[in-house]
């Protein structure tokens, strides 16, 4: 197929002979998804040798839903979803070919978990003030790296991070930062769980003292790091909110259920403001669905932009009409033990785990306010406030 | 590509609306509606016949053989999304939607011509009943048939009547088409004065039956909903040009040494009212879309379009005036007219808080 390009029967075709020489029956899971990434099917739109075939990204969804079908296992796109949705695309983007060679395929395959080194508690949405250092040993061509990192989701079970950390602190904040790729088995590098809200401790803190990185694990060039920290970042707000998902899917299908089954609970004021919000998570998905043939035809709109917002708001809004809606029993709690769970998963909780943990909608993966700049002067076009941060030296900003 | 892009505008819906917009950019600006809303004429007759006939705009709904283009919903809906854009004082939805709906339905030789006038835009046509008439809900009998024909009843609010050629009146003997000439119409002072309303008084009008009584209350029924569905569409028109030009006043103005369109509060509302557009579109879209395919699913659509689009409408048309400050208070500046259309379409065709009604027992979530 090189040189052309791949039509969907043509992919079609290559998923049969995938799975009649792999029957998913009887394959071993990460052997199956060896073989898929080797067979350019993973994901069609990389180029070939790194589990695509150069296709466009829309025949995809072909390549899905054929395997889909024959009930071949996928890797879980919830556990490694940083490595998917962010890390992937940006080694790809600025990785060097033996990078994209070492690393792309377990990734793919779900052998190596990845997380993200991004945040600290001084530089949350104001990232590009993080303050992790980096010096270059000159003696061993290392980078030792020492700083803190925080909201590092998979951190304990992470066998890579991508990591962004200040190489020149003289220099205006978005410039002197340099990107690499962090082994998490490196000596120096401490996960400590950080418990929230919710009693989990889904997320961690990462202390980094002395950690040294070879400087082939540096990803683009030296001091060029937010351009590539960039690239991740879209690729995050990119891979939040195209999934499809059916009406009535998602954080309204348990309230909507609760109603139906329970019609003790119901009140007049509850009935309106459920009817509100399954019109809105309605449209939503409609919204949803219209990004998606979007992007089906190749005419992405800015739709995805805001996606992430509305999910937000609605699913805090329906969780805590959920809570409200359980009267009595919405004033307990299932469980506050401290527990380090592997997925985040709203489905098969309580109604109050959902109110807690959708407060991080909102936050997680840039915040609100954030996002609705980004829509306000990208998609807008509405001028940027004066930032007095910009040309100063990072060393010299007010901490 | 074999998957359905039902959501998405056809490039001939986008050829439709370049022709549309065009046309209004060049007959319709903010000055000549302006100029028209407090006349005798708030219609512009000549501009409805360029619409409806030269562009064949008033027949989108109508099939090939009764004179029609033999289009659908979508692309009379992408027409409302233009005519809201533009707050065009012109029965469109009352004519080209709801009247052509009814005739329709009636599903009989007896409508054939009436339709050809319609979709050739020779004659405008408008359902007599309250433009609050709302689809799922209960039908007037305001009208009576004292005999052959002979009709006796007032009908309040009654959209475009003083355009109208022919009312179309449910009296209890069924459907009649009745000669706007020989009922009394008395103007009413609307909210709205891009879509003016009045009071219908027939008092022993002469009628032609077209319906029996359950075929005219079927077509009736059949009518709100398309109206209903289709009215999102210009809903979303108007949303989107309030959106479009507060974005474009509030990158301009500036205060405080600054362009007010930088300050963050005023950015955070202009992007969620961007969002809330955003979605609406693909409700409205939703809407239209269902129509056309006749979709067992269209009532559940047009409610939820009903039930979202009005409201975005009213915000967006809310936010231009507040946004524009001093200016968006004056009745020279054009946002008084979206407010003004886009609060009287809240009540149209039905509120949202019917529709949510609606979505209640589509959704089978009943109330206490």
């Amino acid at each position: 197929m090189t040189g052309t390009t791949a039509t969907a029967d043509e992919l079609r075709v290559r998923v049969r002979g995938l799975l009649a020489a792999h029957p998913p029956a009887t394959t071993p899971r990460t052997d199956f998804l060896r073989a898929r990434f080797d067979a350019g099917l993973a994901w069609v739109h990389y180029p070939e040798g790194l589990g695509g075939l150069g296709a466009p990204r829309s025949l995809q969804t072909v390549v899905d839903a054929e395997l889909e079908a024959a009930g071949a296992p996928d890797n879980d796109p919830r556990r490694i979803g940083i490595g998917l949705g962010m890390a992937a695309p940006t080694i790809l983007a600025y990785g060097t070919e033996e990078q994209k060679h070492r690393f792309l395929r377990p990734l793919w395959a779900g052998e190596e978990v990845w997380c993200q080194l991004f945040s600290e508690p001084g530089a949350g949405s104001d990232l590009a003030a993080l303050g992790t250092r980096a010096v270059l040993d000159e003696d061993t061509g290392e980078w030792v790296v020492d700083g803190q990192k925080v909201w590092t989701s998979s951190a304990h079970t992470a066998r890579w991070a991508i990591l962004i950390a200040r190489t020149d602190p003289a220099l205006p904040k978005h410039q002197g930062i340099t990107y690499f790729l962090c082994d998490m088995h490196a000596p120096g590098v401490e996960v400590r769980p950080l418990r929230q809200i919710t009693g989990e401790a889904e997320f961690n803190e990462v202390f980094l003292t002395g950690v040294r990185i070879p400087d082939g694990h540096r990803l683009g060039a030296v001091g060029e790091g937010w351009a590539v920290a960039r690239t991740t970042l879209m690729n995050e707000r990119v891979s939040i909110g195209g999934m499809r998902i059916p009406r009535e899917g998602g954080m309204i299908a348990t309230v909507a259920a609760a109603w139906r089954e329970r019609p003790e609970l119901r009140t007049h004021a509850l009935h309106q403001r459920l009817l509100e919000l399954w019109v809105e998570a309605e449209v939503a998905r409609l919204t949803g669905e219209r990004l998606r043939q979007q992007l089906a035809v190749g005419q992405p709109g800015p739709e995805g932009s805001g996606m992430k917002l509305t999910f937000a708001r609605l699913n805090q809004e329906i969780s805590g009409l959920e809570v409200e809606l359980l009267a009595e029993e919405g004033l307990s709690y299932e469980d506050w033990t401290m527990r380090r769970p592997e997925l985040v998963d709203f489905t098969g909780r309580d109604a109050g785990y959902r109110y807690l943990r959708a407060k991080g909608n909102s936050i997680e993966g840039g915040t609100s306010e954030i996002l609705l700049n980004i829509v306000a002067e990208r998609v807008l076009g509405l001028p940027p406030e004066p930032r007095d941060d910009k040309d100063l030296a990072w060393k010299d900003l007010a901490r | 590509m074999t998957a359905p892009m039902g959501l998405l505008y056809s490039e001939t819906e986008e050829e439709l609306r370049a022709a549309v917009r065009s046309l209004l950019a060049a007959r319709c600006d903010p000055k000549s509606v302006l100029a028209r809303i407090e006349t005798d004429r708030p219609h512009d007759p000549e501009l409805w016949q360029t619409l409806a006939s030269g562009i064949g705009a008033a027949g989108l709904l109508v099939p090939e053989k009764l004179g029609g283009q033999g289009a659908g919903h979508r692309e009379a809906a992408v027409v409302l999304e233009e005519l809201g854009r533009a707050v065009a004082p012109l029965p469109y939805l009352t004519s080209a939607v709801l009247a052509t709906e009814i005739l329709l339905g009636c599903d009989s030789g007896d409508v054939a011509p009436l339709l050809r006038e319609l979709a050739s835009g020779r004659q405008v046509c408008v359902p007599a009943v309250p433009l609050t008439l709302a689809p799922g809900g209960p039908l007037p009998a305001a009208v009576r048939d004292v005999g052959d024909g002979t009709l006796t009843g007032t009908v309040t609010s009654v959209a475009d009547a003083v355009a109208a050629d022919v009312l179309l009146v449910l009296a209890d003997t069924g459907l009649y088409a009745v000669p706007a000439a020989s009922a009394v119409l008395t103007p009413q002072v609307p909210l709205d004065l891009t879509r003016p309303l009045a009071t219908v008084t027939l008092d022993a009008a002469a009628g032609t039956r077209l319906a029996d009584p359950a075929t005219a209350r079927a077509a009736i029924a059949g009518a709100l909903l398309s109206g209903a569905g289709l009215l999102a569409s210009e809903q979303l028109g108007i949303a989107e040009w309030c959106l479009t030009e507060t974005v474009r006043h509030t990158r301009v103005r500036h205060q405080f040494n600054r362009p007010v369109g930088s300050f963050q509060a005023l950015k955070h509302r202009l992007a969620r009212l961007w969002l809330d557009v955003a979605s609406a579109r693909a409700a409205a879209r939703a809407a239209a879309d269902a129509l056309a395919t006749a979709s067992p699913d269209a009532p559940l659509t047009v409610a939820v379009a009903q039930a979202y689009c009005a409201g975005v409408a009213v915000r967006a048309a809310e936010e231009c005036v507040q946004l524009h400050g001093g200016i968006g208070m004056t009745w020279e500046h054009p946002a008084h007219l979206y407010l003004k259309r886009a609060k009287a379409d809240s009540l149209a065709l039905g509120t949202a808080g019917h529709h949510r009604g609606l979505v209640a027992d589509f959704a089978e979530l009943p109330a206490p």
